[in-house]
């Protein structure tokens, strides 16, 4: 039950942080389909920082310098998604693919480089971390707890409060809902939807780092990050782009991913003997599902994914 | 000199031309990378990527390289036209992967547990696909359910499924994570040849998958552009409300549309597991490429069935290239990232575009001016930066 307790938060923390990402995005008027990619960016700049690390490095210096270069990592790959739908109009879903795919990609092409340059004959795509990660947990009794479960709280409390109780906030959400409104009012709509696009890759690129982290010691950049990106992209359409109900949203969806890792362990769920793959799917039908139910009355900015055009009324 | 201009100005030439500035772009950036690891084989590696089976020292291992391209081809461009068709009518198919995983599950069921011939196991293989497209489809007509995120979920949770189906005992090789191979397990489902492997030095994956793919193409071309039916389409597609408003049945016209989409992806899954050119893992935790190349291959090809058939032999063929290269300095998956660039380029067509018109038009009117041209060269080069 610990365990369950555990896995629950970590992944819930994950699809917090994501899902908080794609709500400034979006607020701010872009789709991020990118999330995924910018997850695994962040991931690969995080697990590379904590390889490349000394051995004897002290633990305050791994946590911050592991969880500031996954943050950068992220922020500068979410530049992609900026520049091209922001400054040259692309199609947002195409972009947002595009992003995924080439995340993947060169997160592997990279590893594999890595891997190789340092060892001739090693040519797979994991990095191990297993001595640096240590520097983020902390037992008490049998729960494992990770320092980055508060950085989801405080990052949490700290959105709600931009986005709500700031100028900054309101004006973002200004964007995505009415640019040209916006716009007649002095604000300027590009740098408010790069600024959205920057802290989705910025949480994006975090959670990324902390997914990774969550369950194993060792990451195969072949697999990207196994749809968690767009877990937290169902998350914050559940949550109706609101961070308090996000937060909600995600404690619900992380104990239906953590039951997968642990339901062995549980033994009601053990005794029905149901295959693994049955809970690996759960927590996508479950989001088709509520999506189902709640997407007809759906609060979505109102002028999200239509680039914006000075000329146009 | 008139002529020239006359057809630059002509869209399908541009659409040409885009693809190819982002083919030199995503090669470019490819050998940037690939010098960056070593720069001793870089050329050699790219020149591999390129080449693909022409890289082969004799001509009968040329063919026989070219025929595995080809039968690959045959699927890419299935799952290339269903993004191809649904795009044309404004939804974007994302959920391709999961209709091709619903085609393989169910075609490979029907063949090893039902013993059915290929025609039978092509068909449910379309069927398959087809409902997880109208799934899809249903859920954005009256559940107002966004069709890019529903995809998504159906890819992952037919991933699972599939893998989960597939597992049974009728149809799964005991000893590996495979399904049992068609050849042995019923050679009925295969699907024929007819004479097309002798073409390539006796490669048995060679069947008339291909040129049935390209008959698909082609077919697709005329529904879309030829026929009401297709203009219905269209018409929902650039407006829903006004199609509704001229007594276009808009929520049918979406899910049609996407079952549709479906049943070209399940066929695509078709003419990959029925030629026996590869198994089913039923272990595998990631969704398969071949959808999400698919939307490499459809931009790639200017979003025009007949543009996709020569876009998807060149993605195919660089990716088989990748697998040539130099295995311990580089990794395979230069392919991938060459493909991807190659799709993330493909969402600045309409600024290349843009400026080119702006170019002509200058021209046109002044002579040639020259300021003009470094534009796209330097948007290009910014995007060659951030990576």
């Amino acid at each position: 039950m610990v365990l369950l307790l555990q896995y629950t938060i970590i992944f819930a923390s994950v699809l917090c942080l994501v899902a908080l990402g794609g709500c400034f995005s979006e607020h701010s008027g872009v789709i991020n389909l990118g999330l995924e990619g910018i997850m695994v960016m962040g991931a690969l700049g995080g697990a590379v920082t904590m390889f490349l690390l000394p051995a004897g490095t002290s633990k305050i210096v791994i946590v911050l310098a592991t969880t500031l270069f996954a943050i950068l990592i992220g922020m500068i790959y979410s530049c992609l998604l900026g520049l091209a739908c922001i400054n040259f109009k692309a199609d947002q879903t195409l972009v947002g693919t595009a992003m995924n795919l080439l995340a993947t990609a060169a997160a592997t092409v990279f590893v594999r480089a890595m891997n190789t340059s340092i060892n001739p004959d090693n040519v797979s795509s994991s990095i191990q971390y297993i001595q640096p990660k240590k520097a983020f947990l902390k037992y008490i009794g049998g729960f494992e707890f990770n320092w980055f479960m508060v950085m989801a709280v405080v990052l949490l409390i700290a959105s709600w409060f931009v986005l709500y109780k700031t100028k900054f906030g309101l004006r973002l959400m200004a964007c995505g809902e009415n640019p040209q409104a916006a716009d007649s009012v002095g604000i300027n709509v590009y740098k408010m939807r790069w600024a959205g696009v920057l802290i989705s890759g910025f949480l994006g690129g975090l959670g990324g780092i902390v997914y990774i982290t969550a369950g194993v010691s060792e990451w195969k950049f072949e697999m990207g990050v196994a749809g968690f990106g767009f877990l937290a992209l169902a998350v914050m359409i559940f949550g109706q782009w609101k961070p308090t109900r996000i937060a909600l949203a995600a404690l619900l969806f992380g104990l239906f991913r953590a039951l997968s890792n642990v339901y062995t362990g549980i033994p009601i769920l053990a005794a029905m003997k149901l295959p693994s793959t049955v809970y690996n799917m759960l927590p996508y039908i479950i989001s088709l599902v509520v999506l189902a139910f709640t997407s007809k009355n759906s609060r979505a900015p109102k002028a999200e994914g239509i680039p914006y055009d000075k000329g146009m009324r | 000199m008139k002529d020239k201009k006359f057809s630059l100005k002509n869209p399908s030439l541009q659409s040409i031309l885009t693809s190819l500035i982002c083919i030199i772009l995503g090669l470019l950036i490819g050998y940037i990378v690939l010098l960056m690891i070593n720069p001793a084989g870089a050329g050699e590696a790219i020149k591999t990527i390129l080449l693909n089976f022409l890289s082969r020292s004799s001509a009968a291992a040329q063919m026989k390289a070219l025929g595995n391209t080809l039968a690959k081809t045959a699927p890419l461009l299935m799952c290339a036209l269903s993004i191809c068709f649904c795009y044309k009518v404004g939804l974007f198919n994302i959920g391709a992967p999961g209709q091709y995983e619903a085609g393989a599950c169910i075609g490979l069921y029907a063949a090893l547990a039902w013993h059915m011939n290929w025609v039978l196991c092509l068909i449910f293989a379309a069927l398959a696909g087809a409902v997880v497209g109208a799934i899809s489809g249903a859920l954005k007509a009256y559940r107002n359910v966004n069709e890019v995120i529903s995809g998504i979920m159906l890819n992952w949770i037919m991933l699972y499924l599939t893998n989960m189906v597939l597992s049974s005992k009728k149809v799964k090789d005991p000893a590996s994570p495979y399904t049992i191979k068609l050849m042995s397990g019923n050679k009925s489902a295969l699907i024929p040849s007819a004479g097309l492997n002798k073409l390539f030095a006796n490669n048995t994956t060679v069947t008339i998958a291909i040129p049935l793919a390209i008959l698909f193409a082609i077919l697709i071309w005329v529904i879309l552009s030829k026929t009401k039916f297709g203009y219905e389409l269209r018409a929902t597609g650039f407006n829903k409300e006004a199609a509704r408003y001229a007594g276009m049945k808009e929520k049918q016209n979406i899910i049609i549309t996407l079952a549709i989409g479906g049943a070209l992806a399940g066929v695509g899954a078709a003419f990959l597991f029925l030629t026996g050119y590869q198994e089913w893992s039923t272990t595998q935790t990631s969704v398969p490429g071949m959808g999400f190349n698919g939307i490499a291959a459809t931009f790639l090809g200017g979003l025009h069935p007949i543009g996709t058939i020569f876009a998807s032999f060149f993605i195919q063929s660089i990716t088989d290239g990748g697998a040539l290269i130099n295995k311990s300095v580089y990794p395979s998956q230069i392919s991938d990232l060459i493909s991807s660039i190659i799709i993330y380029l493909c969402a600045f067509v309409l600024f290349f575009k843009y400026a080119l018109n702006k170019w002509i038009s200058k021209r046109d009117k002044g002579g040639p001016n020259v300021n003009d041209v470094p534009v796209t060269d330097n948007a290009a080069k910014k995007e060659g930066g951030d990576k």
